[in-house]
């Protein structure tokens, strides 16, 4: 299981828990998660990639950038992302993450469209490594 | 993962619509908290809030009781229905006590059409409306400006707005605050906010915002007086209520900072219960920047309101073939209930200087307060609270009673109590429409699955938080207003 939205948490939001078998895995289900709740992905072609290039000095806040960053391209750009290929670089405290996404600019007739995510809380926000893999779990604003 | 909370603390009835929570039910507390509920909403409040409304109560400088109005459910940092106000000079401001979409607020603008009259033309009304106000995921806005001009809007809200023909001189002394938080500074928001809310002047955005027709019926005219004060003054009269917010603007506006005060709480020995609680002290450079960037979000939001407004006007002008002057398309008013702002109170026998914090809470103001304009000082402010799309909602008046009570606030809603993942298995949005279009409410949505997560039945009974807020004194009950169309995102 890629992630699953857990019905009893957050009224008025939407919560996740995020699957990976390694941290690239797991900001790449996490990027599905918020494109799977803004739009039906079937529904989008992929013809717009656009790269992220960013870096932190904690693995929590990366993760919260990366996800914001999904967020602020849905409204600055229109992008109705698809699917995102992460690439995530430690070099003693920093972490460089890379990554592009593939999805369409927005349109009504062409999308079957879901949710507008406002923004990724802080709420029960937690990204961790655990025997079986990578756990993270974010609840965004609706 | 932190435990989700699951037990509630024993309260004290104060009144039959006040209960409280002492201040040693958790360590740091500083003040009781006070939630605004009958037994039954009580009840049916999950135990979220009471960890949140209690949380609150330990932020350094609040002032007597951390606050939840009954509408209230668990929403992250404060939750949501949450009041509390901090001393302007010891105390603090929170952007999680905004929220994310600061100064989401409701709009209602009067028509001098019947139901009757309206019925007929409801579908092309709606219809039309669904054209010409965007709506949906990533949706673009039909006002279109440069930089410069966007930093205007921020800066100025409504009076821009009007100045460039998006309204009536009227609307502005209709509005909270006169349209403005005068506070605004654009050299505290990031390009990036700028960037991503400069295309959506003129959008509603999508979740639980709306624009929405509704009928003011004979027997939900409560105050005859006073609704003819706010302009409604004949029964089955048609009005227009508008729900939305700051969109990406405010989002990303909440997003900056949030992350910026994290690093800044360990500089001023801040420690709090909850990361969303995140905090600065009010007078601090980072909660001074915050307060003029948060006025930024607010402007921009009552512009968006504002221009929104311009587009029903027209859209009446195109169905009725007739000026929004004929048809007396006054705003009621426009009121805040995400936001900040910086008040002055009674707080034990003196007046103080407070940073009232409202998240999902709506300003109440009375009678003769200073800050109301002329037409409504001797009535009180309007309020206004959405309920569900199947329910309707209401219009309110402001009371002495708030003033004294909760900083002069109360409600904004009916409150979720499904989550959005329940009622979307529970409820499909094609059946939604249909039941509802038999019910005499016409829907357009641009989501369905926004519109079943949306569905009545996933809300409490607005009915009976406006009966609490009512009897508890802190709102009066003017108008119960019934919805006949509606524009979803």
């Amino acid at each position: 299981m890629k992630y699953r939205i857990l019905d009893d948490v957050a009224i008025a939001d939407v919560a996740f828990e995020i699957y990976g078998k390694d941290l690239h895995e797991l900001f790449e289900n996490a990027a599905l998660a918020i494109f799977e709740q803004s739009a039906d992905i079937t529904t989008i072609k992929g013809e717009k990639k656009r790269s992220i290039d960013i870096s932190s000095n904690a693995l929590d806040t990366l993760f919260f950038d990366f996800l914001s960053e999904l967020l602020y391209l849905k409204d600055a750009e229109q992008l109705l992302g698809k699917a995102a290929k992460v690439h995530i670089a430690q070099n003693k405290s920093e972490y460089t993450l890379q990554a592009e996404i593939v999805g369409d600019v927005i349109s009504q007739q062409k999308h079957t469209l879901k949710s507008d995510i406002k923004a990724v809380t802080y709420h029960m926000f937690k990204i961790e490594e655990t025997p079986k893999g990578w756990v993270a779990f974010v609840v965004v604003d609706i | 993962m932190r435990e989700l909370p699951t037990t509630k603390p024993n309260t004290t009835q104060i009144t039959p619509y006040i209960w409280e929570i002492s201040p040693d039910y958790k360590k740091g507390m500083l003040v009781p908290a006070r939630i605004y509920a009958s037994a039954k909403l009580l009840a049916e409040m999950d135990a979220g809030v009471f960890e949140q409304v209690t949380n609150v109560a330990c932020l350094p400088g609040i002032q007597k009781y951390s606050f939840c109005m009954p509408d209230g459910h668990w929403g992250y940092g404060f939750p949501i229905g949450g009041v509390a106000a901090f001393d302007a000079e010891e105390g603090i401001i929170s952007p999680g006590g905004i929220g994310f979409d600061i100064n989401c607020g409701m709009r209602l603008v009067t028509t001098n059409l019947t139901y009757k009259e309206v019925q007929p033309r409801l579908k092309e009304l709606i219809d039309t409306f669904f054209k010409s106000v965007p709506a949906g995921v990533g949706c673009k806005g039909f006002v279109k400006v440069n930089k410069q001009q966007f930093i205007n809007i921020i800066e100025s809200g409504s009076q821009w707005c009007v100045d460039n023909g998006y309204g009536w001189k009227s609307d502005i002394e209709r509005t909270e605050g006169y349209g403005v938080i005068d506070w605004a500074d654009h050299t505290k928001v990031s390009d990036k906010a700028i960037s991503r809310g400069i295309d959506q002047l003129g959008t509603l955005g999508s979740g639980n915002h709306y624009l929405e027709a509704q009928v003011a019926r004979a027997k939900d005219i409560y105050d005859p007086e006073t609704a003819k004060a706010f302009g409604i003054h004949s029964p089955d009269q048609v009005v227009v209520m508008v729900h939305c917010g700051s969109r990406g603007f405010g989002h990303q506006i909440g997003t900056d900072y949030l992350r910026t005060f994290e690093g800044v709480m360990k500089k001023h020995n801040i420690e709090v219960r909850d990361r969303e609680l995140t905090c600065a002290p009010f007078q601090s450079k980072e909660g001074q920047d915050y307060y003029k960037a948060m006025a930024c979000a607010a402007n921009m939001a009552f512009a968006n309101r504002q221009v929104i407004l311009h587009r029903i006007r027209e859209g009446f002008e195109k169905v009725f073939k007739t000026s929004a002057e004929k048809l007396e398309m006054n705003l009621v008013y426009d009121v805040a209930h995400n936001i900040a702002k910086l008040e002055e109170h009674d707080v034990d026998g003196k007046r103080k200087k407070v940073v009232v914090h409202r998240k999902g809470s709506t300003r109440a103001f009375p009678p003769n307060h200073p800050e109301l304009c002329k037409l409504y000082k001797k009535a009180g402010q309007p309020i206004i609270i959405g309920g569900s799309m199947e329910t309707g909602s209401h219009l309110l008046v402001g009371t002495e009673q708030a003033m004294k009570e909760t900083f002069g606030s109360t409600a904004h809603g009916s409150g979720r109590m499904m989550s959005r993942a329940a009622a979307k298995h529970k409820f499909q949005g094609d059946s939604l429409l249909k039941t509802m279009e038999k019910k005499g409410i016409y829907v357009r949505a641009v989501s369905m699955q926004g519109l079943a997560e949306e569905a009545g039945s996933a809300y409490k009974d607005v009915d009976e938080v406006i009966e609490t807020v009512h009897n508890a004194g802190i709102s009066r009950r003017v108008v119960g207003l019934k919805p006949i169309g509606n524009v979803k995102g």
